[in-house]
């Protein structure tokens, strides 16, 4: 390997570990703080990339000139759209299902399956094409030899900047000690006065606002149909549960950890292989640690 | 709810009972009449992950249906489309298959899009007799008694797109597919020829179908340095593969990307600005000058909308109904084995010119044809074979 592939297969990890984290982020609030598994949260990225093709639409229609910034426009409407449809979601639908982890699982696949035929119904069974702006196209190069994508170095950013603002939100804001305290002890935090169910409300809405500001990136460097949420719930899961459930720091450090031997994997053997490999991987660890890498010790 | 009003429903529930009783048995007196309509069955996903690339088989096999109709039938009887949706799902296919053929008794089928869908079809054929027309290009190792093969098998195309860079673009070359048969099948193919024509293959990659993370793998080709890139690429993934190789530099211009699968239909979805530059090998493009052609383009165009495109497994499908109808008439009935015995020879001045059925092997000898994507999503069409391939669904290596 020379110095120059050497460095792009180094870059290739830590985008790709930004990518995995800006998935894996949203549900690991969902799954990991209030204990649901959605099966939509894939589905939700779809709208979210959704959002951005109907924005990016409306700005080659209304707004030519603009182009060069509708991103930062659908990003912003990508995270509405989908914060709503997740408020809603967790008022009419998934709140009735809490304690019931099996008919959670069940409920929500299904969502999923509507959600999808309802994207095709709307957008075509076809793939849409979200458009790239010029200045994200094509790759940086340092020095001769070297490409770095833009796109990828945008996305690196925009995920440190949403992992940031999560941590924050989580451990510097009054409403962030609620959601931790009922994380902690549901029952006790309702005695001492915390509205629990807005909190699951605005907590669900937050994950799938999350999901689609990750729909809305991945425009750049995937595909947009209505099975695209499919190819990411997996990956999603495998991260949070690797880190360990109710972990932020854990999502983030397995994130890093399954992308940087997923990208080396893959270079050192077929993409397949690779992926094998990665999952012996997790199933050895969880076998040792059976919730995840940093698991919080809990008296439960 | 009323007691008098049950009683109402009741009495209706009777009426509708002996009506459709009465129309079946109408139906049946009719069916020995020559112009009762003969069905055809339509059997692709229209829901799924595989409908992105196969619902818009049916728009164009209705449409030729339409035109068949149009002009007389098939020997004096009406086409009756029966339309399945066989969900993506192999076990659904074989389903809808067994009921259009053992209830609804269609003359044949035509439908499939995966090589999957079409094995888990092939016990239906067989219990029934049936007769399915298969209109996709696949990789070939296959001759069922109850199917023509109307597309391109692998080595038509392979072959000619290998040559095709060896010869024009420089003779070395990476291998990209996704991980499953066509792609394996493909790249099977490409290497002994590759290697007779003096070009050298400086790598073979997979990825996992429906991936989307292409990075290492580009690097992988960067570290090579070829001067071509075969891809058999697939699905979502290609949208990916393509945004990505463009993202970090491979745009097309010092090393040629040239794939097998990519049509029109992809490209929509690939998006115009990153598949321009590249290549592919089809039997049909949309941008073929001939007077079939512009017919056909112009009224798939009036049926379904200005911004749709005709991809080449859109053609063949829309094919595939015309070479039924013309093996049945050579046969002079409706009877699969006759209809299957009798498609051997039968030739159609398709849109994307002659095709015709191989003596022996059920599937089409067809023109090969290298397009260049255009910023408009066309191909301009860069070589094309001088006469028809022979298709070889058994290559000896």
């Amino acid at each position: 390997m020379t110095f120059d592939i050497a460095v792009m297969q180094v870059f290739n990890g830590v985008s790709l570990f930004t990518i995995l984290l800006l998935m894996a982020i949203g549900l690991a609030i969902v799954f990991g703080l209030m204990g649901v598994i959605n099966m939509a949260h894939g589905e939700l990225m779809a709208l979210g990339s959704y959002v951005t093709y109907l924005t990016a639409m409306a700005f080659s229609k209304f707004a030519p000139h603009w182009m060069g910034v509708y991103l930062f426009a659908a990003i912003a409407l990508a995270f509405a759209a989908t914060f709503a449809f997740g408020y809603l979601l967790e008022r009419g639908f998934v709140r009735f299902f809490y304690n019931r982890p099996l008919d959670t699982l069940l409920a929500t696949w299904g969502l999923s399956l509507i959600l999808q035929q309802a994207y095709r119904s709307i957008f075509g069974a076809q793939e849409v094409s979200v458009p790239l702006p010029q200045w994200l196209s094509g790759a940086w190069e340092p020095v001769a030899g070297i490409q770095l994508p833009i796109s990828r170095i945008f996305i690196i950013g925009l995920t440190i900047a949403v992992a940031v603002g999560v941590y924050l939100l989580l451990n510097r804001t009054r409403w962030g000690l609620k959601v931790r305290a009922v994380t902690q002890n549901r029952a006790m935090s309702e005695a001492v006065g915390i509205d629990t169910q807005r909190l699951d409300a605005l907590t669900f809405a937050l994950g799938a606002g999350l999901a689609g500001i990750a729909g809305c990136v991945f425009t750049m460097i995937g595909s947009t149909n209505p099975g695209t949420g499919q190819l990411y719930i997996v990956d999603s899961f495998i991260v949070v549960v690797f880190g360990g459930v109710q972990s932020l720091i854990g999502t983030v450090l397995s994130g890093f950890a399954i992308a940087q031997s997923q990208t080396t994997l893959e270079y050192l053997m077929s993409g397949s292989m690779a992926r094998v490999t990665i999952l012996l991987l997790v199933i050895v660890v969880l076998y040792f640690r059976p919730n995840g890498l940093f698991a919080t010790r809990s008296r439960s | 709810m009323s007691p008098m009003n049950r009683r109402d429903l009741i009495k209706k529930g009777g009426t509708v009972f002996v009506l459709g009783a009465a129309s079946g048995s109408a139906l049946f007196a009719a069916a020995a009449h020559a112009q009762e309509g003969v069905k055809l069955g339509l059997l692709h996903s229209l829901s799924g992950t595989i409908a992105i690339a196969e619902a818009s088989l049916v728009d164009a096999e209705k449409m030729a249906i339409d035109e068949i109709n149009a002009a007389g039938g098939v020997m004096g009887r009406k086409i009756e489309s029966v339309v399945e949706d066989g969900a993506s799902e192999n076990s659904v296919f074989a389903e809808k298959a067994r009921k259009l053929l053992e209830r609804d008794k269609v003359a044949a089928i035509v439908g499939c899009y995966t090589s999957a869908s079409r094995k888990a079809v092939l016990p239906a054929l067989s219990r029934a007799k049936g007769l399915l027309f298969y209109p996709t290009y696949y990789e070939g190792q296959e001759q069922d008694k109850h199917v023509v093969y109307t597309s391109q098998e692998a080595t038509q195309s392979v072959v000619a797109a290998v040559e095709w860079l060896v010869r024009e673009k420089g003779k070395t070359i990476f291998l990209v597919g996704s991980d499953y048969i066509y792609p394996r099948t493909c790249n099977k193919i490409a290497k002994p020829t590759i290697a007779k024509l003096g070009g050298k293959v400086l790598g073979e990659e997979y990825a996992p179908l429906g991936h989307t993370e292409f990075s290492s793998i580009i690097n992988k080709i960067k570290a090579a340095k070829p001067d071509c890139i075969y891809s058999t690429v697939v699905g979502g993934s290609n949208v990916a593969f393509y945004k990505q190789l463009r993202a970090a530099g491979l745009d097309g211009s010092k090393q040629t990307l040239l794939s097998t699968v990519v049509s029109e239909n992809e490209i929509e979805g690939i998006g115009k600005d990153n598949a321009v530059g590249y290549y592919a090998c089809m039997g049909y493009f949309q941008s073929i000058m001939n007077p079939a052609n512009e017919k056909f383009v112009k009224a798939f165009k009036a049926r379904y909308g200005q911004d749709r495109v005709i991809g080449d497994p859109m053609e063949v499908a829309y094919n595939s109904v015309y070479l039924w109808k013309l093996a049945v008439e050579k046969a002079k009935s409706f009877d699969p084995e006759k209809v299957l015995a009798a498609s051997a020879g039968v030739e159609l001045d398709a849109p994307e010119g002659k095709v015709r059925v191989h003596a022996t092997n059920q599937h089409v000898w067809k023109k090969v044809r290298v397009g260049k994507a255009l910023p408009n999503g066309q191909f301009d069409i860069v070589w094309e074979s001088t006469n028809q391939v022979e298709p070889n669904p058994f290559p000896t290596l």
